[in-house]
């Protein structure tokens, strides 16, 4: 938009408050409460209205049955999440009509969420951690989904008419509800970023989601509202949706600020509404009006009883939970001691797993890291595979252990990754087949340094004159002429010797 | 022996194995039997056309010497509640006209499974909501007793088909009375089950914690037949009970041949037998209990206060709980749709169209009841404050069981009313089941029998026993003894004084 305040502007005046409702889409094998297989479980994609049954359509006599393995799910996140479990929650109907919804209610937990009061560290760009609290996270079903056809931007607007696919209708969903967010000031952006980041990475360590954003496995909506500096009210606020990347999040927060301090600049009231947030324009747009009074006349579901997990069960679900991404990632940076710039590098290359296990199995941090972020992911780059998928853990720590041994130098496992990439054996075998071996044996060196030197006799006296790096000619045509199996220190060493010894 | 269709499903069922009769047979009985009838009773909203084919098929199977299923051939009426694969399913409404489900109910699997044969759905008030059948979309369903009445509701019409003859036994679904009303407004056997005791799986709902399936007959065994059919945990409703069920049949058979009352604790509700009711109603109940008494029975009046509040409180939890379930009328996956004739079509447009020319003013009225109900604000006052009576009644039942085996009311405050004379006042007819409402908000088992006929005006009177839950097969044990004493006392079976629909009746009684 054309005239909205800038962000800096906008920062001076107001304390942005933001909440994140965070929808997860579980990858159970059935749906939340038929038997209907679950898209979401896997990255295939299902013709439109085949993964149904009468309860996800809602056909007249269906009835609701309780997924366990969505329980069991449920219950891990809300414990990652640092929730409380409650000991009995009830199912609640939220009543609303609109196509995507089939029985035109929504099986959903209203005052009885399953798991509540908890809190997630997130670490932002400069490291800094910011503990954001968790109000809730409860079960609920997905609804299906809505294509409009005939209009210019596939929204309802303008559209001729709609198709329905209830494919995605009755999908596991666990709702992750924060506390309003307040004093991030210029941090809130990239709180939103990195908070959805952190659910994610928990997620996936749980084992209970695909959690790709982009298919919708992970959705956040983003609550925004300003509070003008030295007030104590919150202001009113908006929720953005259609928020469908890490990235665009932070861009979405972003504009609502400016827009909303715009606004308020101008003495213009802030609407509570549900606005959407459009990619390609980097701006939000008005939805319908959203009144906290929208009446969804909960009321308890009928159809189902109240899950109350035995303790026990919750007990051994706690224990068997992994330790927390955050908590594992400030573990690995402490014991690695890696350039920051490189640490993240791994995060974000998802090299994180494999450098630790090539680490476990015998190289030092700054070998694994120097293997895995370098050739290896280069490698990977140029043939578009993931870099995981050229060598093992267990290779890359054989590869390694020739270099420390001195048996090969660092050029020369170069081309003894590759050949490995390319299947042709052990490096061992490889440094056989090719009689790769660094020449370290100092008579045959001491001989190509002499025959280096009559081609350019000056170099001793340089190097006496203090012009060390004189060397540096004389080891190039070494190596030339041995191939480059020489050991390059060596070599140094022995040319400084001989300008010495002279 | 009498004609096919005036036998028992019990009697029926011996000459079905013993071969005396074979499957065709019986089902074409009553299929004349139905043409006979039907143009004076409008039973049936859908006769199933492929019910001698059936009957062939276990009458070849039987001839090829396969173990069938006892109750193999057996025909039953099949109320319109329920999803049957093969033949329409409309629940009395115009919303649903012509919808053929894709699955079938469990309970339709399970008579399936049994070898029985469906001879057509039944007729009921639109969605189960009613106390006379006239509020079918499909034309209300006539009294056998006398046409110009009706024959109770929601289910007359199982009720009217079994009163007639037209089926032996039949199935309905009861939500505060609509199985054991019409039976005693047509002199047969009606019983709910303990919620939960039948599956609901492929039953159209009307209100999830009220609604239960249950057996319609003219004898208490033949109902106790058809409920160990149909009785039994389903995996596909998270609210059916897991335990297994004793054998109803058993539990009837035994007491039938030698009723003892023996030791019986009968506990009439003192509030459920008042000035209030049709004195006809109230004279044969109190012969009744001296019956029961002359046999052995202890009879005990018992209080319980909160039934005062049954009827408000169902009237605010089953209209709240039917406007969610209704909810699903929509036009977008099946049934009816409506298009409207004006201007700018959107999706709210054509549902709110189709529910207005689909549904009539019965289910109107509840949807619009339960929706303020629930309405922020109101959730308290209404709704909430329904679930805590009915919390209370449960105590009533609950202290009353302390002191009694089995209470024992009236099963309808009046004989059966003509057709026409409640629909001006709704509350008038949410009244006839005042009886019958406490059993569903408690979820304790309900079984109404007929135990004569009014004096004032001929027409046939029930009574109700209520046990605890879980207990059904008690109502099975002291209702079979209860009849067999009347059948000493009186000759015959009520059911065996019905005249020919259309006919009149034999005069008032004195």
């Amino acid at each position: 938009m054309n005239t909205l305040v800038d962000l800096d502007v906008a920062l001076e005046h107001f304390d942005p408050v933001i909440g994140l409702e965070v929808h997860v889409e579980l990858s159970t094998a059935t749906k939340m409460f038929s038997p209907a297989p679950n898209p979401a479980a896997s990255l295939e994609d299902f013709a439109p209205n085949t993964a149904i049954s009468p309860v996800c359509l809602g056909l007249p006599g269906s009835l609701p049955v309780v997924n366990a393995e969505a329980v069991r799910s449920s219950i891990a996140l809300g414990l990652a999440l640092g929730c409380e479990i409650r000991p009995t929650s009830r199912f609640a109907r939220k009543n609303y009509f609109y196509p995507d919804l089939a029985k035109n209610y929504q099986i959903s937990q209203f005052d009885e969420p399953i798991a509540h009061d908890g809190v997630v560290e997130v670490e932002l760009d400069d490291q800094s951690v910011w503990s954001v609290e968790i109000e809730r996270a409860h079960m609920e079903e997905d609804a299906g989904k809505l294509t409009h056809v005939g209009g210019d931007t596939g929204r309802i607007q303008g559209a001729e008419y709609s198709l329905v696919d209830y494919n995605r209708a009755g999908v596991p969903l666990v709702e992750i509800v924060t506390r309003p967010i307040a004093g991030a000031g210029e941090k809130a952006p990239q709180l939103a970023r990195a908070y959805v980041q952190t659910i994610k990475d928990i997620v996936i360590s749980l084992g209970v989601s695909q959690a790709r954003m982009e298919r919708g496995n992970l959705r956040c909506d983003a609550n925004v509202s300003l509070m003008p500096k030295g007030a104590s009210e919150w202001g009113t606020r908006t929720e953005t949706k259609n928020v469908n990347s890490f990235r665009s999040i932070e861009r979405a927060v972003i504009y609502e600020i400016r827009r909303q301090a715009t606004l308020l600049m101008a003495g213009t009231p802030i609407v509570q509404e549900t606005r959407h947030w459009h990619e390609d324009t980097g701006q939000t747009s008005p939805g319908r009006p959203k009144s906290d009074a929208d009446d969804y006349r909960y009321f308890p579901e009928p159809d189902l009883l109240p899950v109350s997990p035995d303790p026990d069960w919750v007990e051994e679900i706690r224990q068997s939970l992994p330790e927390t991404p955050s908590v594992r990632r400030r573990r690995l940076r402490e014991a690695w001691q890696l350039a920051e710039t490189d640490f993240r590098a791994l995060i974000n290359a998802d090299l994180l797993d494999v450098v630790e296990e090539t680490i476990n199995q015998g190289t030092t941090a700054a070998s694994a890291k120097k293997w895995w972020l370098g050739e290896l992911s280069r490698i990977a780059n140029d043939r578009e595979v993931l870099a995981t998928s050229l060598l093992s853990p267990a290779q890359v720590v054989e590869l390694d252990s020739h270099i420390s041994q001195g048996t090969i130098n660092d050029k020369m496992a170069r081309e003894v990754l590759l050949a490995m990439v390319d299947g042709e054996g052990t490096a061992a075998e490889i440094i056989d087949a090719r009689g790769l071996a660094v020449v370290s044996d100092d008579g045959a060196l001491r001989a190509a340094i002499d025959e280096a030197l009559k081609a350019q006799p000056d170099v001793l006296e340089k190097i006496r004159e203090g012009k060390v790096q004189a060397a540096g000619a004389i080891i190039g045509q070494v190596m030339k002429a041995l191939g480059g199996q020489a050991d390059a220190q060596r070599v140094r060493e022995l040319i400084l010797e001989q300008a010495t010894q002279a | 022996m009498s004609e096919i269709h005036r036998l028992s499903a019990l009697d029926l069922q011996g000459l079905l194995q013993s071969g005396e009769v074979s499957a065709t047979e019986v089902t074409q009985a009553f299929m004349d039997r139905i043409a006979a009838v039907e143009p004076v009773l409008n039973a049936f909203v859908h006769i199933n056309e492929g019910a001698l084919a059936e009957a062939q098929k276990i009458d070849s199977a039987r001839a090829q010497g396969e173990n069938l299923p006892a109750t193999a051939g057996l025909p039953l009426g099949v109320k319109d509640v329920l999803c049957t694969v093969g033949m329409p399913t409309t629940a009395g409404s115009r919303i649903l006209e012509g919808w053929h489900p894709p699955y079938d109910a469990t309970v339709v699997k399970k008579y399936r499974d049994a070898g029985m044969v469906a001879l057509g759905k039944t007729n009921m008030d639109e969605f189960a909501m009613g106390s006379s059948t006239e509020h079918s979309a499909y034309g209300p369903t006539t009294n056998p007793w006398d046409t110009e009445r009706v024959p109770g509701g929601s289910g007359g019409g199982s009720a009217a088909a079994v009163g007639a003859f037209e089926a032996p036994i039949a199935l309905g679904s009861d939500t505060g009375g609509s199985i054991r009303q019409p039976a005693a407004l047509t002199g047969t056997v009606g019983m709910k089950p303990t919620y939960g005791g039948v599956s609901r799986y492929g039953v159209i709902a009307l209100a999830s914690s009220l609604d239960q399936v249950g057996p319609v007959a003219r004898s208490v065994a033949d109902a106790a037949l058809l409920h160990d059919v149909i009785a039994g945990h389903d995996p596909h409703d998270s609210t059916s009970i897991p335990d297994a069920w004793p054998s109803m049949l058993e539990a009837a058979l035994r007491q039938g041949a030698e009723p003892d009352l023996r030791g019986v604790r009968l506990g009439r509700v003192t509030q459920l037998d008042t000035e209030g009711f049709q004195p006809g109603v109230r004279s044969r109940f109190a012969e009744l209990l001296e019956l029961a008494s002359a046999h052995g029975a202890e009879i005990i009046d018992v209080d319980c206060p909160h039934f005062d509040y049954a009827v408000a409180a169902y009237y605010l939890i089953l209209p709240a709980e039917a406007s969610s379930n209704l909810a699903k009328y929509d036009s977008v996956r099946f049934g009816m749709r409506t298009t409207p004739a004006n201007g700018q079509v959107t999706v709210e447009d054509v549902m709110a169209a189709t529910r207005e020319a689909g549904f009539g003013d019965e289910v109107k009225r509840r949807i619009i009841l339960g929706t303020y109900a629930l309405s922020a604000g109101y959730y308290d006052a209404y709704y909430g404050s329904a679930q805590q009576v009915r919390t209370l009644i449960q105590g009533d039942f609950q202290r009353a069981f302390e002191q009694v085996d089995a209470l024992i009311t009236p099963s309808a405050p009046t004989t059966a009313f003509k057709l026409g004379e409640q629909l001006d006042n709704p509350l008038t007819m949410y009244a006839n089941d005042l009886t019958t409402i406490p059993a569903n908000l408690a979820g304790v088992p309900g079984l109404s029998l007929p135990i004569g006929l009014a004096p004032e005006d001929g027409l046939p009177v029930g009574a109700q026993l209520m046990a605890p839950a879980f207990q059904d097969q008690r109502l099975y044990s002291v209702g079979a003894a209860l009849e067999a004493l009347m059948i000493q006392r009186d000759g015959s079976t009520l059911s065996a004084l019905v005249p020919e629909p259309g006919q009149p009746r034999a005069g008032v009684v004195q």
